[in-house]
């Protein structure tokens, strides 16, 4: 069928590696630059002195030992919201709307994956085996989370937005809001008939709660250890896998030619012989399943999960598709890395300089705020087309 | 008769936009369809490829109704429309762009062989293979456009107002092309306001009026008809 089977446009393969790699050293390093240059300044006024006093460490050496381990961390959780932010991209891409309910997809993800392991953990399947074993388990678990939450994307789609495509726009975003509040209750409903409780937590197996440790640091009285969480590794190169999988899906293949297409001009793309409503549901699986990925990903690193587990997780992706331009994959990618980043920065040294004034509750503030100045500054988002130009 | 509609009514909402058409196109016939703007001409093609459908009348291409045949199966029954404005992909390289007209092709061969028909019917295309389609000059895009559209290998195309917006020369040289698409056997149903163009290379005409047929004749009979002369060709 495909005239390019065969084929490896092995371009399309790298290039998102590369784009990755640039994002994130880029934001590594001005961030790193911004909190050491404030660190520099505030050595020298009360706030240093006072950290200084407390902790026998000066506040350029609480920085830039910390350094690593924030940019780590914020990478991690950078991928994660990447993930989930395409999936707003790809439906805005296609039909120009925001599909509020993928919050919920994502939650969705998160439980069936979740629940499937306190089963195998129940029967015994977890305990004692090998790491490949537990690897492997941990792989089905994800990919039943893609599959359960890329079903009820495509579900979502046929059942509330198809029957209003040509409604005006504001409608299917109010049902994308009820879809979203139906599937947390029903998530809650199903957790309390089955179950009975609503909070569930990933089984501890295989050696993912391991830290791999570089070395330590000594600062003052403490020391710090320097380090990486294995389930830490496994959210980055599972969110990597699945980032450059899609770019080569849309940018290399006859099926992405077709999602762009339709993308473009949905009558047309028609006229081609592209059958549109399939073109779209595949866009809604596809976008459902990365947001399940997302979902047992991000169980995986902070290990409770509950029915409105969806709701922060959504709303910073979305607002990583935004700041990144929506509708543009790429900006998708840049977007939920530098909002990682920055929520991981300001969550770990708001505290120390504001002498714990403000501590990492305020973190948000700062993403929301870079968020209104790009908006004000580049309303279509940094890497996003402009409006008027595609008119 | 390859392409045969009857008494297609169409309304756009309440708007009463086809009153009842009827017309044909024969085996290698190239037929035009002249009228004012808002006459329906574009409302008929649209109709026809199934991206609109009608509350009567029937469409029937080479024996079958495709009246109700949704646009995307309608390419493979062969009719294809090359939509007014172009309406190229604009972010999609001019290659992308070709190969999403063969989309429905699955023989390999045939999506080669259509490749070089087109190549040699447009040379400047296989220059700027991976320039995108957005970049393209209106002639240009006309072009990539109809390139586009034979890529499914058609036995009908729809053209809908070709020489929009282009300057005389390159209109004249896009009506060669449908000449030359019509020699190698392509029936053509050509929609145009500029009928002096239209009528210079079809065989039979249609003169489209409020959504009614108010004339219909060969060419020449259309070109030298009174009415057609005060209303469509400029008095003289």
């Amino acid at each position: 069928m495909n005239r390019f089977a065969g084929t490896v446009n092995l371009r399309e393969l790298l290039r998102p590696v590369g784009q990755m790699l640039v994002f994130s050293l880029a934001s590594s390093v001005v961030l790193s630059l911004i909190v050491i240059v404030l660190a520099l300044i505030m050595d020298q006024t009360v706030v240093g002195e006072t950290l200084l006093a407390r902790s026998k460490v000066s506040l350029l050496t609480y920085t830039l030992v910390n350094l690593p381990q924030v940019i780590l961390d914020g990478l991690t959780i950078g991928f994660v919201y990447a993930a989930i932010a395409l999936g707003y991209t790809m439906v805005y891409g296609v039909l120009e709307f925001i599909n509020f309910a993928h919050s919920e997809i994502f939650a969705v993800g998160a439980f069936v994956g979740v629940e499937l392991l306190i089963v195998l953990q129940i029967y015994g399947m977890l305990e004692g085996g090998s790491l490949i074993g537990a690897y492997t388990w941990l792989i089905i678990a994800i990919l039943a989370g893609m599959i359960g939450a890329g079903l009820l994307a495509i579900s979502v789609e046929r059942v509330a937005y198809r029957p209003l495509r040509g409604a005006p726009r504001l409608v299917p975003l109010i049902s994308a809001i009820g879809v979203s509040f139906f599937l947390q209750d029903a998530i809650r409903l199903i957790e309390s008939l089955t179950t009975g409780q609503f909070h569930r937590i990933i089984p501890t197996f295989g050696n993912f709660d391991e830290r791999l440790t570089f070395g330590q640091i000594p600062i003052g009285d403490s020391v710090i250890a320097l380090g990486i969480q294995v389930k830490s590794i496994i959210v980055i190169i599972a969110a990597v896998l699945m980032l450059v999988g899609l770019n080569y899906l849309v940018n290399a293949t006859k099926v992405g030619r077709a999602i762009r297409a339709v993308a473009q001009d949905r009558a047309t793309a028609s006229l081609m012989g592209i059958d549109v409503n399939r073109i779209i549901s595949l866009t809604f699986l596809v976008g459902g399943a990365l947001g399940g990925a997302a979902g047992v990903l991000y169980a995986l690193k902070f290990t409770r999960i509950d029915p409105f587990v969806g709701f922060f997780p959504g709303l910073k992706a979305f607002t990583a598709a935004v700041l990144g331009g929506i509708g543009n994959l790429t900006g998708a990618l840049l977007g939920g890395i530098i909002l990682g980043m920055l929520e991981t920065f300001s969550g770990t040294y708001m505290s120390a300089f504001t002498m714990g004034a403000a501590g990492a509750e305020y973190k948000d503030i700062f993403a929301f705020a870079i968020l209104i100045l790009v908006l004000i500054f580049r309303p279509h988002g940094l890497m996003g087309e402009n409006v008027a130009q595609k008119a | 008769m390859m392409l045969e509609v009857k008494n297609l009514h169409v309304y756009y909402g309440s708007i009463h936009a086809l009153k009842g058409i009827n017309f044909h196109v024969d085996k290698g016939e190239v037929v035009a369809l002249i009228g004012a703007n808002g006459a329906g001409k574009s409302t008929t093609l649209s109709t026809i490829s199934g991206l609109l459908q009608p509350a009567e009348g029937n469409v029937i291409f080479q024996g079958e109704d495709i009246t109700l045949t949704p646009a995307e199966q309608t390419v493979q029954k062969g009719v294809v429309q090359v939509p007014e404005g172009r309406k190229i992909f604009a972010t999609l390289t001019v290659m992308e762009n070709l190969e999403m007209g063969a989309y429905t092709q699955r023989d390999k061969n045939q999506f080669k062989q259509d490749l070089e028909y087109v190549f040699t019917l447009f040379p400047r295309l296989k220059e700027r293979q991976k320039q995108l389609g957005g970049t393209f000059s209106g002639g240009e895009q006309q072009m990539l456009a109809m390139a586009r559209a034979l890529m499914s290998s058609p036995t009908m195309l729809l053209l809908d107002e070709p020489s929009m917006g282009l300057s005389p020369i390159l209109v004249e040289q896009i009506f060669e092309i449908v000449q030359s698409i019509n020699k190698k056997g392509t029936s053509i149903l050509l929609v145009e306001q500029n009928a002096q163009m239209a009528l210079s290379i079809a065989d039979r005409a249609y003169v489209l009026e409020t959504g009614e047929i108010k004339l219909e004749g060969s060419a020449q009979e259309v070109l030298h008809n009174p009415t057609v002369i005060e209303a469509y060709l400029g008095g003289h």
